[in-house]
C-alpha cells in the first residue's frame, strides 16, 4: 500500500517535471511576444502583472516588417505541397498497403530513407536549376522540394491506413452489387479519409517548419522561418530586436500546435514504422 | 459504367503502376540534383571548366575545420542526452499509467511538430540575458548578474544553449519510435518473466532492451542523419560564431553567391550521411549473424 503510493507520488513527479520541461519554454515564448519592449528590458518582475505592460504592437511590427506576406507565402507554398503530395503518395501508399508486394520490404525501406536524404545535398544543385529555368525565388521551386521531404509521410501514413481498412467490407459493398468504383468511392474513401486529411495536414506542417530550401531557394519571396532567418541578420547579434523574435515564435508554433492536436494520433504511426 | 471504370481499376490492380509516379517525382527532385551537385562541384565559378579548385577553397576556407568539430560535437552530445531521456521516458510510459497520462504524453511529443526556427527562438527566449529566467534567477539571489550565453565571445556557452534547443525539440522523435516499437512487445513475455520472479531491472536488461534493439538502431539512424543536417538552431542562436556544415553551405551560397563551393559542403554532408548510415547498418548486420 505505501510502495503503492511512493510510486504513484512519483509517477505524479515525473509528469509534472515533463509537462514544465516542454510548456515553460512554449508558454513563456509566447507571453513575451505580448510583453510591451520597456517591461521587457526594464521590469525586474519575473512576469510584469500590470495590464499595461502588454501589447500587440510586437506583433504589429513584425507584420508591418514583412510576415505579413511571408505567412501568405508560407500558406500557398504548403497549399501546393499538400495537392502535390496527396495525388501522388495515396496510389503509392494504396499499393504499399493494399497488395503483397515482391519486395514490398525493398520499397518501403527505399521510401523511408527518402526521409534520410540530406535537404542540403538537394536544395543546392536544384537552386542552380531553377535559375536556369527561371523559377528560382518562387513559390512553385520550393513547393517542389518541399513535395519531396513530404511524399515519403505520406506514402507511409496512407500505406497505414489502407492495410488497416479492413476487405469485408468492400467485400460486402460487391456482394450488394456495387461496381468496384463504387466500392472505392462509396467505401474505402470515407473511411481512408480522416487519415489522409492527417497525412496532408503533416505534409503542409512539414513545409510550414522547413527552412534550409526556404532560405536557400528564395530572395524576396521568403517563407515566414526564411524570413526569420534573414531578419535575423545572421544570429541574435543582428538586426532584430527581440520582441521581434517572440512575436515570430507565436506565428510559427501556434499553426503547429493546432495540426498536432489533430494529427497526434498518426505521429506514433509515422515515426513507429521503423522498417 | 464498366468501360469507365476499367482503365482505373487495372491500374488499382497494379501496385506498380501505382508506385511509379512517387518514385519518378523522387529521381527527378532528389536523384538528379545528388549527381548535378558533382558537376557543380567540379566546375570552375566563371569558367565554367573542369576543375578541383573549388575543393580547395572549400577546404581551406577558416571555418570549415571549426564547421566539422561543432557539426560532430552536436550530433555526439545531442544523440547521448536524446537516448537516455527518451529511453526513460519511454519506459516510464509504459510501465505507469495514470488519470492524465495521455495528456502528458502528447504534450512531451509537441516539439515533433515545432520547427527548428521556434525552437531556437524559444530558447533563446528561455536563455537570453534579459529572459525570464534569468530575472528569476536574480530575484533569488543565485546570481548576481545575468548569465550571458550569447555572443562571440560566450559562443562556447553558445553551443550550450545550441545542445539544449536540440535536445529539447528532438528527444521526443526518438522517444517515439522506441515508445511505438515498445507497445509491439509480447506481453506474454512479461508474464513469463513475473512467474520466474524477474525484478523490472531484470526484464529491462533481458526482455526490454534486447527486443527493442531493431528500434533502437533504426532511431539511431535516422536521428543522426537529422543531427548531422543541424541548421537554424545554430544559426539563429550563434550565427556563425559556433559554424556547422550546413550554415557554411548556407553562407557560401547566400552571402558569397558561390554556388560550386556550396556543392562541395553539401556533397560532404551527403557523403558523412552516406557513410555514417551505411556504417550503422554493417555494425547491425555483423551483430545478427554472431
Amino acid at each position: 500500500m505505501a510502495r503503492g503510493f511512493t510510486k504513484s507520488i512519483l509517477s505524479y513527479l515525473v509528469a509534472i517535471s515533463i509537462v514544465v520541461w516542454i510548456l515553460a519554454p512554449i508558454l513563456l515564448s509566447l507571453l513575451s511576444a505580448f510583453i510591451r519592449v520597456e517591461y521587457y528590458y526594464g521590469g525586474s518582475s519575473i512576469i510584469p502583472l500590470s495590464p499595461q505592460a502588454y501589447t500587440l504592437d510586437n506583433i504589429r511590427l513584425l507584420l508591418i516588417l514583412g510576415a505579413h506576406s511571408a505567412l501568405i507565402r508560407s500558406f500557398q507554398v504548403g497549399v501546393i505541397v499538400v495537392i502535390l503530395s496527396v495525388i501522388l503518395g495515396i496510389p503509392a501508399g494504396y499499393a504499399l498497403g493494399r497488395f503483397i508486394l515482391r519486395g514490398g520490404g525493398t520499397v518501403k525501406l527505399i521510401i523511408l530513407s527518402f526521409r534520410l536524404i540530406p535537404v542540403a545535398l538537394i536544395t543546392v544543385p536544384i537552386a542552380k536549376l531553377l535559375l536556369t529555368v527561371g523559377l528560382y525565388d518562387s513559390v512553385v521551386g520550393l513547393a517542389l522540394v518541399h513535395t519531396a521531404l513530404a511524399l515519403p509521410f505520406v506514402i507511409l501514413i496512407t500505406a497505414n491506413i489502407f492495410a488497416s481498412i479492413p476487405k469485408d467490407l468492400e467485400e460486402a459493398g460487391l456482394v450488394f452489387g456495387m461496381s468496384r468504383f463504387q466500392v472505392l468511392l462509396r467505401i474505402t474513401a470515407p473511411l481512408a479519409l480522416p487519415g489522409i486529411t492527417a497525412s496532408a495536414l503533416f505534409a503542409f506542417l512539414i513545409s510550414w517548419n522547413e527552412v534550409f530550401a526556404a532560405s536557400v531557394l528564395t530572395l524576396t519571396e521568403r517563407t515566414l522561418p526564411a524570413f526569420v532567418i534573414s531578419a535575423l541578420g545572421g544570429g541574435t547579434r543582428g538586426v532584430a530586436p527581440d520582441p521581434f523574435k517572440f512575436a515570430a515564435i507565436l506565428f510559427l508554433v501556434l499553426p503547429a500546435i493546432l495540426i498536432m492536436a489533430y494529427i497526434r494520433r498518426y505521429l506514433i504511426v509515422m515515426w513507429g514504422a521503423t522498417r | 459504367m464498366q468501360v469507365k471504370g476499367s482503365t482505373l481499376l487495372r491500374a488499382l490492380r497494379s501496385p506498380y503502376i501505382l508506385l511509379t509516379p512517387s518514385f519518378l517525382y523522387m529521381i527527378i527532385i532528389m536523384g538528379y540534383p545528388i549527381l548535378y551537385a558533382i558537376n557543380l562541384a567540379l566546375r570552375d565559378p566563371t569558367t565554367n571548366e573542369f576543375t578541383f579548385n573549388n575543393i580547395v577553397v572549400a577546404y581551406r576556407y577558416y571555418k570549415f575545420g571549426e564547421a566539422l568539430l561543432y557539426t560532430f560535437i552536436i550530433i555526439f552530445a545531442v544523440i547521448i542526452l536524446d537516448f537516455i531521456l527518451a529511453t526513460l521516458i519511454a519506459l516510464y510510459f509504459f510501465t505507469s499509467r495514470f488519470k492524465g497520462s495521455q495528456i502528458v504524453f502528447y504534450i512531451f511529443i509537441i516539439p515533433l511538430t515545432l520547427s527548428e526556427v521556434a525552437a531556437a527562438l524559444i530558447w533563446y527566449t528561455m536563455l537570453s540575458p534579459t529572459s525570464h529566467l534569468n530575472k528569476f534567477l536574480l530575484e533569488l539571489g543565485v546570481i548576481e548578474e545575468p548569465l550571458q550565453l550569447f555572443g562571440y565571445v560566450f559562443r562556447h556557452r553558445t553551443l550550450l544553449a545550441i545542445i539544449i534547443a536540440e535536445v529539447w525539440r528532438t528527444t521526443a522523435l526518438v522517444f517515439i519510435i522506441l515508445y511505438a516499437n515498445m507497445q509491439l512487445l509480447n506481453r506474454e513475455y512479461f508474464e513469463a518473466a513475473d512467474v520466474f520472479g524477474f525484478s523490472f531491472l531484470d526484464k529491462l536488461r533481458h526482455i526490454i532492451l534486447p527486443l527493442l534493439k531493431p528500434a533502437i538502431e533504426s532511431a539511431l539512424i535516422i536521428r543522426t542523419l537529422l543531427a548531422l543536417q543541424v541548421y537554424a538552431t545554430p544559426l539563429v542562436l550563434s550565427g556563425l560564431d559556433i559554424p556547422v556544415l550546413s550554415t557554411i553551405t548556407y553562407y557560401w551560397f547566400t552571402e558569397r553567391f558561390n554556388i560550386n563551393v556550396a556543392s562541395v559542403y553539401a556533397l560532404i554532408i551527403g557523403v558523412i550521411a552516406l557513410t555514417l548510415g551505411s556504417l550503422y547498418i554493417r555494425t547491425l548486420r555483423v551483430r545478427y549473424e554472431v
